[in-house]
């Protein structure tokens, strides 16, 4: 006798998401009939799509309910993740449309249409109260992004990074689901919050070798999305073939997206466990951050100098992660925020650089930009001190809130560490601004004025890179909420 | 709120910023009015702190002026700030260099002027920030924050190895700050552990009572840290390097504040934080600040480039301010402090002077002048009176300086005293031998005969220094006043600290004492 109660259907739960899904249909449909000057408007369609979804989210702050048998938690740190997400892709949309001029491949409704599947997916993985709905969630938002990731189908590098990207992705996929089956099998539940219940209640099956084997498979997949080493390989490929303004999205959505369900399922999940995995993320955090910061010193090309910067961050993400304490978790997320604003704010910096289908990403490109475009050279030098840690940016307050927690905590040598690494980290970083403005220009190069969307996303991103530095306490709280409302 | 009723800290620490806001709008081809405007506003903010001085109320080593925001609630951070008797006069120095920097900066900088003044405006709010935060983030965060205007100030007008000098001096700098920050958050940590309260609050922190071992950590990160900016013996090679790469101005600020922050910061946070720790320091701390003054004043001597020079006499001078905040006694603090107004005046002015020339000749070589005097009479006279002070003739600033840290110094630790003394014979030899060098001997260059004597504006530029040279060597009494009951309170927090944590040692159970027994053992390896 099969017990199958239909769940109710509450839309309320998943309206933000909803709202991306339908605006990338709309986006999708317009362009199919829309000829002509109808095409230029799906970017500020897809911008209206998003800010719809960021106004219902907000309306929603603070419901904490699970939604469609347990598939779905519309909790507190669901809620913080859709806003960095739809943040994220509110900016990059912004910044495409500038982007458009320079490399007209992506002039195309697939493309919005594509982004905002990317955050739709992105958005139900910091939601998903189940691993089936986490692998959904996942793949509506990898397969996006492989497309995305080819988007510059003149360019050859753009379709090695697809595929690249996809390859890689999908073995790392067949993990996760692999370790999400063996866990399956121990423990006879897929959901969440009662896979913790489970291993609370049968301590004795913690450290049965498919609860094990099961947990270091879902690391390896979460680690790949994640850029953690030494599943990072593809990052450098991927981030530099992409076109520049989807870059910017896959390192800022997608680190949110997968770190999220990360911290859910390694801290609900697999709570009574912490002891185990702890040891194996203080190395990776460790390595992850080292390997990061050294290798994007030797990098002469910008893009993918911040690929292992995301490397890198990844790693102090992950410093945060193995203190693990509530407060540890919400300086993950204000450090996601702050370097979410902060990196799209640079891969948009970079991406307006070009004209007529040429990009300019060597580093020595950069060679004094910052006095022959002032508003531009202002806004990277703001987002780079943001990611060097340099106060009053808002990365110096994500490190701090991460660092001060770890030191709390007794981690004080990988709070050692992590700041040897910021060391480390100036040397590139202060190098960009070294090109732009203590050096002439090595070759002339003339770009596209930007756009007004561009001039729109750069200074709301230095806006609030500056503001999280200033004045962290709303978002500090915002995240703290957001934590201890987890299911 | 405090004294005057009105948050003028904070207008004060502020109002620079207001002024590069204005900046901004300001065409960058009208050069003059960029000058102009930046000038007017850096008079302006020297003109409002003055009424600090006279609100400041000598009797009493509270802080003052006490201005107290909540900033993070959940996080204890505040935004707290205000002066004693410490801070006071270096607050005052930076307010009244900065149009000095202005002024020397007027025909010296012609490229990228406005945001030349406007990192000059910037790094002045970034200096008052950090003296007057009484919470240790808050000042953390204008700490770090010095270093972006220095370091375009050194990367964009600078000479030509200056993108080496400008990545070496913020890489030393905040690999040394981040440290402290580290031993920041420990503090705050542990505060907690003992009483519950999570603050950044420094006074708040003053009164914690650290395990003895885990104090050594502590403080051998803020000492790590704030030698670097001094910058001591053996961690001063940055500052050749930054001094003789920076335009006039830059070096002019780095000497003037700048390293004042590093001694500052021992006297403001190291010291009082770690008494013990730092009692225990003394004998290497010391004997590094006399390495200091005598290596600096050695190689100075050798020295072909006048900028140079007077970049390791900073080494040198900056040895007995910490000789004299370590000697541990009134005049040997008091000293210290007086010599670094007076290293901020004299060298401060050195560097303007040694700009001057060099503007008019495009070289600081020494060999290039000599009989410089005959054509530039005026300059000669302030070149000589800023030398005066800089090797502490009496009736100069610099002779108060020196010579009560060297009388402190005396009391406490007399073999460290010998030796500085004979640091400030070999000052003497370095700058009247360039003095001599330079402005005397044959006129024998050709380009050196039509030198232009300094015009106008120059001298209002070194006439106000010179003045204070005077003032201080005259009148230091009205300078000491105001520092007096500070600097006391100061020395009876140390002595009580130390009496205290000598007594817990003594008093410790036996597994206490071998654990400070270990630390001993553990200091003397690092010896």
């Amino acid at each position: 006798m099969l017990d199958f109660v239909v769940p109710a259907l509450n839309l309320k739960a998943i309206l933000p998401q909803l709202i991306l899904a339908l605006t990338a249909l709309t986006v999708l449909l317009v362009d199919v009939f829309a000829k002509g000057k109808g095409k230029t408007s799906l970017g500020a369609l897809s911008l209206a799509g998003v800010v719809a979804a960021l106004i219902t989210l907000m309306l929603s702050r603070g419901s904490h309910e699970s939604a469609y048998a347990g598939m779905l938690m519309a909790d507190g740190f669901g809620f913080f993740i859709t806003l960095i997400v739809c943040i994220v892709t509110f900016l990059t949309i912004l910044a495409s449309i500038n982007y458009e001029r320079i490399c007209p491949d992506i002039k195309a409704g697939e493309f919005y249409c594509l982004m905002l599947f990317a955050a739709f997916g992105m958005s139900f993985m910091g939601n998903a109260g189940n691993l089936i709905m986490i692998f959904v969630a996942l793949e509506t938002m990898s397969i996006s992004i492989y497309v995305l990731a080819g988007f510059k189908t003149s360019d050859a590098k753009s379709i090695e990074s697809a595929l690249k990207y996809f390859l890689l992705g999908a073995f790392a996929s067949g993990f996760l689901l692999f370790g999400f089956a063996l866990v399956y099998g121990a423990a006879g539940t897929l959901d969440i919050v009662k896979l913790g219940a489970f291993f609370t209640a049968n301590p004795d099956s913690l450290h049965h070798p498919m609860v094990l084997g099961g947990m270091a498979l879902m690391t390896v997949g979460f680690g790949f999305k994640v850029a953690m080493f030494p599943f990072h390989m593809w990052t450098p490929d991927v981030y530099e073939g992409a076109p520049t303004v989807v870059t910017g999205f896959m390192a800022t959505g997608v680190k949110a997206a997968a770190f999220a369900a990360l911290v859910r399922v390694f801290f609900v999940g697999f709570a009574p466990l912490q002891a185990d995995w702890t040891t194996i993320m203080w190395v990776a955090a460790l390595l992850t951050m080292t390997i990061g910061n050294l290798v994007a010193i030797s990098q002469t090309n910008i893009k993918r100098m911040l690929a292992y910067s995301s490397i890198a961050h990844a790693g102090y993400l992950l410093v945060g992660f193995v203190v693990g304490t509530e407060l540890a978790r919400s300086g993950m997320l204000f450090y996601l925020l702050a370097y979410a604003f902060a990196n799209i704010g640079a891969f948009a910096v970079i991406s307006a650089m070009g004209k007529d289908g040429e990009e300019y990403t060597e580093l020595n490109d950069f060679s004094g930009a910052g006095f022959k475009y002032p508003f531009l050279g202002l806004m990277m030098s703001i987002f780079i001190f943001s990611m060097a840690g340099i106060p009053p940016a808002a990365g110096f307050m994500g490190k701090f809130f991460i660092f001060s927690e770890a030191i709390k905590s007794g981690y004080i040598w990988l709070a050692i560490f992590g700041v040897i690494n910021s060391v480390i980290s100036l040397y590139y970083y202060l190098g960009v601004i070294v090109r732009m403005y203590f050096k002439e220009p090595e070759r002339e190069i003339t770009i596209m004025a930007p756009a007004g969307t561009m001039i729109a996303a750069l200074s709301i991103a230095a806006f609030a890179v500056l503001q999280m530095g200033i004045f962290p306490s709303y978002i500090w709280d915002l995240a703290r909420e957001s934590v201890k409302m987890i299911m | 709120m405090n004294e005057l009723g009105f948050p003028i800290i904070s207008l004060v620490t502020f109002f620079p910023i207001f002024g590069a806001l204005i900046l901004m709008f300001i065409d960058k081809e009208a050069k003059d009015t960029l000058r102009g405007t930046a000038m007017v506003f850096a008079m302006i903010e020297f003109f409002i702190s003055l009424p600090i001085i006279f609100a400041f109320q000598s009797g009493t080593a509270d802080m003052q002026f006490v201005e107290r925001y909540t900033w993070i609630k959940s996080a204890g951070l505040s935004y707290y700030i205000g002066l004693d008797g410490i801070s006071l006069w270096i607050f005052m120095l930076t307010t009244f260099l900065t149009p000095i920097c202005v002024l020397c900066s007027w025909n010296y900088i012609q490229k990228r002027v406005k945001e030349f003044m406007i990192c000059l405006l910037l790094l002045e709010t970034a200096m008052l920030g950090a003296l007057v935060s009484l919470d240790l983030i808050l000042f953390y965060i204008f700490w770090e924050l010095m270093l972006i205007p220095m370091y375009f100030l050194i990367g964009v007008w600078g000479g030509d190895n200056r993108i080496y000098a400008a990545v070496k001096f913020f890489i030393y700098t905040a690999a040394g700050s981040v440290f402290m920050l580290l031993s920041i958050f420990f503090l705050y940590y542990y505060n907690h552990k003992v009483t519950g309260v999570y603050t950044f609050d420094l006074l708040e922190l003053y009164k914690l009572n650290i395990p003895v071992s885990t104090q050594f950590w502590l403080c051998l990160t803020f000492f790590v840290s704030f030698a670097i900016k001094v910058p001591m013996f053996p961690l001063h090679t940055w500052l050749p390097d930054a001094h003789v790469q920076a335009p006039t101005a830059g070096s002019v600020i780095l000497a003037g504040v700048l390293l004042k922050m590093g001694t500052y910061g021992f006297m403001r946070f190291a010291i009082p934080l770690f008494p013990y720790a730092s009692h225990q320091f003394t004998p290497v701390i010391a004997t590094l600040a006399v390495i200091g003054i005598i290596y600096g004043a050695l190689v100075a001597l050798i020295q072909p480039d006048m900028k140079k020079l007077v970049a390791y006499s900073s080494v040198s001078h900056l040895g007995y301010v910490m000789l004299g905040i370590f000697a541990f006694n009134m005049q040997g603090v008091e000293g210290g402090l007086y010599q670094m107004l007076n290293h901020g005046i004299s060298t401060g002015a050195l560097f303007l002077i040694v700009g001057m020339l060099y503007e008019r000749r495009h070289t600081r070589m020494i060999k290039d002048f000599g009989g410089i005097a005959k054509v530039m009479p005026v300059y000669a006279t302030f070149f000589m009176i800023m030398t005066l002070s800089s090797i502490a003739v009496p009736g100069t600033n610099g002779f108060v300086g020196e010579f009560m840290i060297l009388v402190g110094a005396f009391r406490s630790i007399p073999m460290h005293a010998v030796f500085a003394t004979s640091g400030a014979i070999l000052g003497a030899l370095y700058m009247l031998w360039m003095y001599q060098r330079v402005m005397f001997q044959p006129l024998d260059k050709e380009e050196n005969k039509v030198l232009k004597d300094l015009n106008a504006r120059e001298i209002v530029t070194l006439l106000p220094l010179a003045i204070l040279v005077f003032v201080m060597g005259f009148f230091p009494g009205y300078f000491i006043n105001k520092m007096d009951a500070s600097c006391q309170h100061f020395l009876k927090n140390y002595n009580q600290q130390v009496a205290m944590y000598e007594q817990q040692v003594e008093d410790g159970s036996a597994a206490k004492l071998a654990a400070v027994m270990s630390d001993n053992n553990l200091e003397k390896k690092i010896d």
